[in-house]
């Protein structure tokens, strides 16, 4: 994908600095980070890198030990929890299973935000219900229970729920995990679709590389703490540092370990009954 | 010892905030009334089939002893002083933490298990209003009314055995019981307690399945502490009513 919005969009959300320990593991050390504004940006990198972390500080879940995350200006970990009410107001967030209310059907599911934050009429909630569920593709599904769909439906009606109060920003945990190549093909046209429709920011947290490529108008990698790599992804590949090039290859091997630290293999094979 | 007295300060602490974050404004009513049907009607067939059977059981083992005495027309006062001041919101409340405290715990905990808590946090709508409010209101009437459905079944079943097995006088039954029981100092006493039972077993049912790991193992070990505190729980504060309703 031409990168045609580039780095020089203004930032919508900034790390700066931003150190956080958890559980006695560092998981971020000064950070910093500058997402653009009106883009799909991807967040990659190993298993346990602070991928999901990076989500958690931007929603306010989580406060940085040290650091600041700025939202349109607005320093989320030092908001009240009135104000962080108001702002995640204006947050869609996309969880790793979707989330969905499991006694609710799936048009309640949607009206839920709706219902709680609106004093709209119920005649326009079923419009607007119906609206984000037909953009999913899932409004002859509003009738049912979460139960009775498939993993990747519930996954687009928890969109169309994250989307109902029409959010200037979306975050997605990897919305693509465990889906087939169908409904992750869907999901895919979805995210880029609703950012361009909407004009929203768009955070997407995936380990897929390949439909990065075809998501993202940029992709940052986050190892041991740090942003390692921030660029279009189709320049990532040329990226000569070797946990990048690990990481986009899929290489088993590397800067991050295949095996597990331990004791050496003589020292477990040879030394008697240690387990 | 220092592990199960944190748990209680952290389940003080939780009751607090659940309190506190309480609006009338903001109470949801629909919820409540749901949580009391899940709650407290579907608890009414364990409710209703172990109040006739303990009624039953009580009246036999009642009599028999009485019998020996030359007391058996004091069964049926027996019967009913036990029932309303202990046997019954005791049993209930232990009953009701079986039933419906385990599956609010476990309804709690795959909740948080599967991020409904947090995807309700992310929506800006306040978990405490939504989930743990509704479900304590509902065990403080739920728990009381059903005391009150197993007193009466339980006096149904000690009137079916002292008048059908037994071949009494129901009208001696019935009058002997009227004569001893009051009103206010057993019924209403036995009432009382009830309130403070079904408050313990739904603040206890909700903090467990509130404060459950996000793992299987995590709800099991959640649902099986609910049961084993709600019922030590229930029996020191009956002890301690008792004490100062007495």
């Amino acid at each position: 994908m031409p990168d045609t919005h580039s780095q020089t969009a203004q930032p919508t959300i900034q790390f700066s600095d931003v150190s956080l320990t958890l559980g006695g593991r560092k998981i971020l050390e000064k950070l910093d980070l500058a997402i653009p504004q009106g883009q799909v940006t991807a967040i990659m990198g190993p298993s346990g890198a602070g991928k999901t972390t990076l989500l958690r500080l931007i929603t306010g879940q989580l406060k940085p030990d040290t650091g600041r995350v700025l939202v349109n200006g607005t320093a989320v970990n030092e908001l009240s929890p009135k104000a962080l009410n108001s702002y995640r107001k204006q947050l869609g967030v996309l969880l790793q299973n979707g989330a969905l209310f499991t006694d609710l059907t799936c048009f309640d599911n949607v009206a839920l935000p709706l219902r709680e934050h609106t004093n709209l009429p119920e005649s326009l909630i079923k419009n607007i219900v119906l609206l984000k569920l037909h953009t999913v593709g899932l409004r002859g599904a509003a009738h049912l229970y979460p139960r009775e769909l498939s993993g990747g439906m519930n996954r687009r009606v928890a969109m169309a729920r994250a989307m109902a109060m029409d959010p200037q920003l979306m975050l997605y945990d990897e919305p693509f995990a465990g889906l087939d190549p169908i409904s992750m093909g869907i999901s895919l046209r979805l995210i880029r679709q609703v950012n361009e429709a909407l004009g929203m920011t768009s955070i997407v947290v995936t380990h897929d590389v390949h439909e990065v490529r075809q998501l993202a108008h940029q992709a940052c990698i986050i190892a041991n703490g740090h942003v390692i790599a921030f660029a279009p992804p189709e320049t990532l590949q040329e990226d000569p540092e070797p946990l990048v090039q690990q990481f986009m290859q899929g290489l088993p091997d590397g800067p991050v370990a295949f095996h597990y630290p331990g004791p050496s293999l003589e020292a477990d094979f040879l030394d008697g009954d240690q387990h | 010892m220092i592990k199960p007295l944190q748990e209680m300060g952290k389940a003080v602490v939780f009751l607090g905030q659940a309190i506190s974050r309480m609006r009338l404004t903001s109470l949801q009513f629909g919820e409540t009334l749901r949580q009391i049907y899940y709650a407290g009607a579907r608890s009414l067939v364990i409710i209703v089939t172990c109040g006739f059977f303990v009624g039953l059981v009580l009246t036999l083992q009642t009599y028999d002893t009485l019998t020996r005495f030359g007391a058996a027309d004091a069964a049926s006062t027996v019967l009913a002083l036990s029932l309303f001041r202990e046997l019954g919101p005791v049993l209930t409340a232990i009953l009701f933490a079986g039933r419906a405290g385990t599956s609010i715990t476990a309804e709690i905990g795959l909740m948080r298990a599967t991020e409904q808590l947090d995807a309700l946090d992310l929506m800006a709508i306040d978990p405490m209003e939504r989930i743990v409010q509704p479900r304590l209101i509902a065990g403080l009437i739920a728990v009381p009314a059903l005391v009150i459905i197993f007193n009466m079944m339980a006096l149904l079943g000690g009137v079916f055995f002292a008048v059908f097995v037994m071949g009494n006088d129901p009208m001696s039954f019935w009058g002997n019981m009227q004569n001893s029981v009051e009103l206010g100092r057993d019924f209403l006493h036995g009432l009382g307690k009830s309130i403070g039972f079904g408050f313990l077993a739904a603040w206890l049912a909700v903090y467990f399945g509130w404060s459950a790991k996000a793992t299987s193992e995590g709800v099991a070990l959640a649902t099986t502490q609910t049961v084993i505190a709600t019922a030590i729980s229930v029996l020191v504060l009956d002890f301690v009513l008792s004490a100062f309703m007495l």
